[in-house]
């Protein structure tokens, strides 16, 4: 088993996933336009003075991330788990942890991208001034992916239950608060027009965290649910 | 005659629910041998071929392939092994073409043209490219069984193979099971049809329904 | 120490090991309980500051301390039910599962209950209670995924990696949410400073927290011992068991 076999699987599981999203289009549309209802919700709800909604900008926007970022996650292993192909993975030569990795990778390409793309839109939505959109970005930038990997091992968990939805958001939305704390850190002090350099970096380094242990947690979780 | 034995169960003992499905069952499958399990339904055949292939985990005994505990070793017991369960890991979304090519990337074997040719083989001609949920059960199921001739795996572990294939699936599906074995492979199979074809080394394995 | 442990991964001699340690925890929680509360409740002198209504810490700092304390130790049975895959490891976890969580909640409840006389408001999202918030959500998590599976073989394992992917989070998250109280200041309020304790409260409380330890570890031991039998039950021992209790 060369090395480049190894890189042979984590393409054909990354571009299988992305390409089924790919398929079926809602799978990607759906997530963002639930983001963007949820953060029309808040100015309807508590009034559209502009210096109140760019107070709770930052927060308003990352709790509407990280629910729709639950939206798409029972989908992340559920239709591999009904149709068989989880097995096939496990019972491949090569590491399961690998092709979790892949997964997880085309989970956010599908689901997390697309609202990084889109918040600039969405925090001018908000009044969120102009300093602070590079820090929105960046934040959801490196925030997202470490949504889908702590996510993907609530999922990994709950993918054997019948109703596993409901139960993954109360196992995972606890493991996302650092996250969030982090994430609307940054952007307050952003706005402030000060260093947020700090916050990124600690997202960051909870990040590379996640890349290393995450895929061992869901590969050994997904065991427990294919048995 | 060879007496390596290829697969090894040693006091398998599975329960669920609190029913005992098997206890303490041990057998061994040589290389060129292939073992039909037989048994009514809820009698633990199922249960016992995930166990052999590793996705569950017996209450008690162990699995040697090659000698070797595939609890220890499962990486390089996985390199040899093909399972087709009842779930066969055919995405419905994905033409037969792109699933045929996806499992063999996972499976670290070649990818080649000798795909298409296999899958016309199967009665699947001009339907490699059409999504698979389109096509009838039987031809999703020939999609899945395409794998018997793409592997290099010695031991295969086949839940139900033969369920929505026509009579001359399952002739040609046996006649691959015959090179197979000719070649030093084993099979573990559950059917509840008799084999039409004759083997040498059949062994079977009838599975009681237990209270 | 493994030559030393393996003999309890067999069920039979962890059910008696829990009958041989269960009478000392016993003893430990009556007595200190019964010192521990007389003493801090009726002897202990009041605060100058906070009169009367201060003798709940002898409830509500050794409960948050077990909660923590519960935690890490239902996360290390887990890692060894994970790493050496043993089932009364897990059996363990499940146990100590709903313990903490009855902790964590009575640390909440006396809480909130000290915090309205002395902040004025039931609730303040000061650091510490709302870490022990989410370590409830953490428990529930626990339990539930426990309870979700009908195999509880399954059940325990799920359990199992979750308590290990929590206790790898909870001092993130606990820091994090401590950075994030000094960020957002207002309800700082430093509840007392340990280290000025006067010797006649710190005793009274140290032996509550003994006794609330031990508490915690009988209800363990009795709940660990019906799971090894709910488990066990059609293994000749047990029926051997239940033979000479009749």
């Amino acid at each position: 088993m060369a090395q480049h076999s190894y890189w042979q699987l984590f393409s054909s599981v990354y571009s299988k996933d992305v390409t089924l999203a790919f398929r079926q289009r809602s799978e990607i549309v759906n997530p963002l336009l639930f983001f963007l209802i949820v953060i029309t919700l808040f100015p309807l709800a508590i009034g559209p003075e502009p210096a109140l909604l760019a107070r709770m900008a930052p927060g308003i926007i990352w709790v509407a991330a990280l629910l729709s970022t639950m939206l798409g996650l029972d989908k992340i292993f559920r239709d591999d788990f009904n149709d068989g192909s989880l097995e096939q993975l496990i019972a491949s030569p090569y590491p399961l942890s690998l092709s979790v990795l892949a997964k997880v990778s085309a989970h956010w390409t599908t689901t997390g991208l697309p609202m990084v793309i889109m918040a600039p839109v969405f925090a001018l939505l908000m009044n969120l001034e102009a300093q602070a959109l590079g820090a929105t970005v960046l934040t959801l930038l490196i925030g997202t992916p470490l949504l889908s990997f702590i996510g993907a091992i609530g999922a990994a968990l709950t993918v054997g239950l019948q109703k596993g939805g409901i139960l993954m958001s109360l196992l995972v939305l606890p493991l996302y608060i650092p996250v969030l704390i982090f994430a609307t850190s940054a952007i307050d002090t952003s706005s402030m027009a000060l260093a947020y350099g700090g916050q990124l970096a600690i997202l960051g380094a909870m990040l590379a965290i996640a890349c290393v242990c995450a895929p061992i947690a869901i590969s050994s979780a997904l065991k427990v649910s294919v048995s | 005659m060879r007496i390596t034995n290829l697969l090894e169960i040693k006091s398998v003992t599975c329960t669920k629910q609190e029913r005992c499905l098997f206890e303490s069952l041990s057998f061994s499958l040589e290389a060129g041998q292939i073992m039909q399990i037989e048994g009514p339904n809820g009698a633990g055949k199922t249960s016992l071929l995930r166990i052999i292939a590793g996705f569950a985990r017996p209450d008690e005994g162990e699995i040697f392939f090659d000698k070797k505990s595939i609890r220890q070793y499962y990486d390089e017991f996985a390199a040899q092994l093909l399972f087709i369960g009842h779930k066969t890991g055919v995405n419905g979304q994905l033409s037969a073409y792109e699933n045929v090519c996806h499992w063999l990337c996972v499976h670290g074997c070649k990818v080649d043209k000798q795909a298409y040719d296999l899958l016309a083989d199967l009665g699947l001609v001009g339907l490699e490219d059409v999504p698979v949920r389109t096509l009838s059960a039987g031809q999703q199921r020939r999609v899945a069984l395409v794998r018997l001739w793409l592997n290099n795996a010695r031991l295969w572990i086949l839940d139900e193979p033969f369920t929505a294939l026509d009579k001359k699936g399952v002739a040609l599906l046996q006649a691959q099971f015959k090179k197979h074995l000719e070649q030093g492979g084993a099979i573990l199979l559950t059917t509840h049809q008799d084999l039409t074809t004759h083997f040498d080394e059949l062994k079977t394995l009838v599975l009681e329904y237990q209270f | 120490m493994w030559k030393w442990l393996h003999p309890y991964a067999k069920a039979e001699r962890a059910y008696q090991l829990c009958n041989t340690l269960l009478p000392y925890f016993a003893v430990i929680t009556v007595v200190c309980l019964a010192v521990g509360w007389i003493w801090g409740l009726a002897y202990a002198p009041a605060d100058y500051q906070q009169k009367d209504s201060y003798r709940i810490i002898f409830i509500h700092v050794p409960s948050a301390i077990l909660s923590m304390g519960a935690y890490s130790s239902m996360a290390i049975a887990a890692i060894i039910a994970l790493v050496w895959q043993i089932r009364n490891a897990e059996l363990a976890v499940i146990s100590i599962a709903p313990v903490g969580a009855a902790m964590t909640a009575i640390a909440l409840i006396t809480g909130a209950a000290w915090g309205k006389p002395m902040w004025g408001a039931w609730w303040v999202w000061d650091a510490r209670l709302t870490s022990e918030l989410i370590l409830l959500f953490l428990y529930f998590g626990v339990l539930s995924l426990y309870h979700a599976f009908e195999d509880k073989k399954s059940a325990g394992r799920a359990a199992c990696i979750l308590a290990v992917v929590g206790v790898i989070n909870l001092p993130i998250i606990h820091f994090s949410v401590e950075w994030w109280n000094t960020l957002h200041q207002g309800a700082t309020i430093t509840k007392f400073d340990t280290s000025a304790i006067d010797p006649s409260m710190l005793w009274p409380l140290l032996i509550n927290i003994a006794a609330f330890a031990g508490f915690v570890g009988v209800v363990t031991l009795i709940r660990l011992k019906n799971e090894i039998l709910q488990c066990e039950k059609h293994r000749p021992w047990v029926r051997e068991l239940i033979g000479r209790g009749e």
